[in-house]
């Protein structure tokens, strides 16, 4: 496995919930991963933020990783649950909320 | 060069026969779209299967040329 998956895989296992994405959850830089922190800060979760815009080899190798084309990207126990939009219709649907639930991941 | 609305819809619907394209422009500025995506070939798939779905329309434009399409997938009732 290629140094950038190895360093993706770790990141997505050894954390909860994780969120790659345009800047930080203080400083956010671009409107989608703006909405992505505020989808998980009304969660309520913890969760670990990556900004892969200090970060090219990341920036690029995250989307060959899990098949999806844009930032940000959200992993929960290391599965990927999807971009802004999905998490927008899973939080809309209480799917999101039941998804933490369920996987007894760590609230912030 | 960004895709313009008819474009984004055609590609949707070659690709997904009997589909419903709504657009909205978000920015005004022919590269901030929302689309709303109703097709049949959704039915059974995941949210991540059925937004690929619309990505793979798109031929790899997503992330690129498309800047932002907000996308959202509906399966008919």
């Amino acid at each position: 496995m290629s140094d950038v998956n190895t360093r993706i895989s770790d990141l997505v296992t050894s954390n909860d919930v994780v969120l790659f994405m345009k800047g930080t959850p203080l400083f956010p830089q671009c409107g989608f991963s703006s909405r992505a922190v505020a989808i998980l800060d009304h969660c309520g979760v913890a969760y670990e933020s990556v900004d892969v815009l200090q970060d090219m080899e990341i920036r690029q190798g995250i989307k060959s990783f899990s098949d999806w084309p844009t930032i940000p990207q959200l992993y929960v126990k290391g599965e990927f649950v999807g971009g802004s939009d999905i998490m927008m219709e899973m939080f809309e649907a209480g799917e999101l909320k039941a998804l933490l639930d369920e996987s007894g991941v760590k609230m912030a | 060069m960004p895709m313009t609305a008819r474009e984004i819809e055609d590609a949707i619907l070659a690709a997904l026969p009997g589909a419903v394209v709504e657009l909205t422009d978000l920015a005004g500025d022919d590269d901030h779209w929302a689309a709303t995506v109703t097709a049949p070939q959704f039915a059974g798939l995941s949210r991540v299967a059925q937004h690929k779905l619309v990505y793979a329309a798109l031929g790899g434009r997503m992330g690129g040329v498309l800047h932002a399409l907000q996308v959202t997938t509906v399966v008919p009732k």
